[in-house]
């Protein structure tokens, strides 16, 4: 299968703060990739390089074969690209459904009625319809990590960002979040899923990246990049030889 | 599976509406009914409401908060004496094409200061309005420093007389208050409306969902800035005489709009049609006690913006979930579905 997004020697400093050094890799089409790495390792900086929140000092950065090294976010949003944020970012005085609806008019340049009836599948997918009218700003915790995969997924990405989206959330809602993500995925969705609650994370992807700052460590099949002596002891910060 | 059905208008927005143009056709018929000074102040009151509701689109929805938007009111106030004095243009097709001069030259003000950030922005808006200030004050065809009047030849083209000339001049402003708030409405409703809402919460969120954010906000100032001259001609058409102080003054043309606006709630439709008639009241109530007026002025908008940093309507809104301009979504289960 070809790369979806191919990123090349990127690079990105803040003074002395690296937090992108030379990072590259393939990301295959259809496929789903975790990210893991300690607080602070550049992840969702990384991401922010992706989706053109940031750009980089040096690297290139390919989507679907075309260099987007130098595009706005908007436009690489309009190719395909969606993300949730780390940090929900609602539209705190509109709706839920008004929310997402920006995702399908915006993103995936739906309009009227068409916009409107995927919207509510969204909605339905991801457990807000109930909350539609609801002003996003009144929102609990769980539900405006809700809406940023909703607001996402209604922009119709073919690759997915979710940026440490089951956090805070119970084993039950866990369980539903995986459900979800894994039907978006099955639908052919690429994703990239930063995430410390690795049970969740290995329970949708298939290969792994480990950065700490921001280089890349370790790439490769799941188990195989937990059980390495490197991971543990950097990321999961335990003595390998215990 | 009950059918769901998205909807926008709601009970309230309808009987708001039937109001609304009720009192529009009253308060079209006021040359009939109101006496001289009353007409007057009403077309005061609706260029208010103008200038009002275009602060409140670009500060309010777009995020430039200008300072110098008197820029624009003294500008279109000037090419009105500009170009009926050497012109011999009409009046109103004077106001008009100084509403169009105004969005070209807001196009390189724009490329300018829209590199500047928050409070910079604010700063940058002014410095710009005292530019144009200290411009026109230099041209001295136009009277330099202490402005000129306009000749009786072209108030006399409007109308032979003097209460035709005010009926004119007060449908002039009732129309520019109609045909803002009917622009402004129009625009939020359509989609790129809604992108401007999302960048009224979001900007990086918006940006993330395929909204260009620089274009947006040129647009709206451009549009705004273009509508805001065409509001300035009209206020000195009102006004018959002009000056570089009173023409670009921050004061009458700025701070007491964002008073309006903040007052009224920013960033919604409703706020600065409440918040130009609470200033309207407080200033008819409070104007005969000289300072004391501006200090219960600015006393006024510090416990709104302590009390209710979303304002007057902000209050109402959110205690009632009204909305009289229906301009959210609303998701409701189909009841003739119900049963089945």
């Amino acid at each position: 299968m070809p790369a979806i997004l191919s990123i090349s020697g990127l690079s990105k400093s803040f003074g002395a703060v690296v937090v992108a050094d030379e990072t590259s890799f393939d990301v295959q089409e259809g496929s789903a990739v975790g990210i893991l790495g300690p607080n602070g390792a550049g992840k969702t900086s990384l991401f922010n390089l992706i989706t053109g929140t940031l750009r980089p000092n040096a690297g290139r950065i390919e989507f679907g074969g075309t260099d987007v090294t130098a595009q706005s976010a908007a436009k690489r949003c309009k190719m395909g690209i969606a993300r949730s944020f780390q940090v929900p970012q609602p539209f705190g005085g509109m709706t839920v459904f008004e929310n997402a609806l920006v995702g399908a008019t915006q993103g995936a340049g739906l309009s009227g009625r068409d916009a409107q009836t995927f919207v509510l599948e969204v909605l339905e997918a991801t457990g807000l319809i109930d909350k539609a009218n609801t002003r996003a700003g009144s929102l609990s915790l769980l539900d405006r990590k809700r809406l940023e995969m909703a607001r996402a997924l209604a922009a119709k990405p073919k690759l997915l960002l979710l940026d440490e989206i089951a956090g805070g959330l119970t084993d039950g809602e866990c369980v539903a979040l995986i459900e979800t993500i894994r039907n978006v995925h099955a639908s052919g969705t690429t994703i990239i899923w930063i995430e410390h609650v690795v049970h969740a994370l290995l329970a949708v992807v298939e290969k792994l990246i480990v950065i700490d700052f921001g280089k890349k460590i370790a790439e490769g099949e799941p188990k195989a990049i937990m059980d390495s002596a490197e991971v543990k002891e950097i990321y999961l910060g335990v003595d390998p030889d215990v | 599976m009950n059918a769901r059905i998205v909807t926008r208008a709601t009970r309230a927005s309808r009987v708001a509406m039937i109001i609304g143009l009720l009192a529009l056709i009253v308060l079209a018929a006021a040359p009939w009914w109101a006496g001289r000074a009353d007409l007057r102040l009403m077309g005061e009151i609706f260029l208010y409401l103008s200038l009002a509701c275009l602060w409140n689109l670009m500060a309010g929805y777009a995020g430039l908060v200008s300072v110098g938007q008197q820029a624009f009111v003294g500008f279109g106030g000037y090419m009105l004496f500009a170009l009926t004095i050497f012109g011999g243009v009409h009046p109103i097709v004077a106001i008009l094409i100084g509403g169009l001069l105004a969005a070209v030259l807001s196009v390189p003000i724009a490329i300018l200061i829209f590199r500047l950030r928050g409070a910079y922005f604010a700063i940058g808006t002014w410095v710009v309005a005292e530019v144009f200030r200290l411009s026109f004050a230099q041209a001295s065809a136009l009277g330099g420093g202490s402005g000129s009047s306009l000749p009786v030849g072209v108030v006399k083209s409007l109308s032979e007389s003097r209460s035709g000339r005010e009926a004119l001049s007060y449908w002039l402003a009732l129309g520019a208050a109609v045909v803002v708030i009917g622009a402004v409405y129009a625009f939020l409703r359509t989609r790129r409306g809604l992108a401007l809402t999302a960048i009224r919460d979001s900007e990086i969120a918006a940006s993330g969902l395929g909204i260009d954010i620089w274009r947006t906000k040129l647009e709206v100032y451009v549009v705004t800035s273009a509508f805001t001259a065409i509001v300035g001609g009209l206020i000195f058409l009102q006004k018959l005489r002009i000056s570089p102080d009173a023409a670009f003054s921050v004061n009458d043309w700025t701070a007491f709009v964002i008073f309006i606006v903040v007052i009224g709630g920013i960033g919604t439709l409703e706020g600065p049609i409440i918040g130009t008639l609470l200033f309207f009241a407080l200033r008819e109530t409070l104007a005969d006690y000289g300072t004391i007026y501006l200090i219960a002025l600015g006393a006024v908008a510090i416990v709104v913006m302590l009390k209710a940093p979303k304002g007057v309507w902000g209050l109402i809104r959110d205690r009632y979930d009204l909305e009289l301009f229906p301009l959210s979504y609303r998701v409701r289960v189909d009841s003739n579905d119900k049963g089945a």
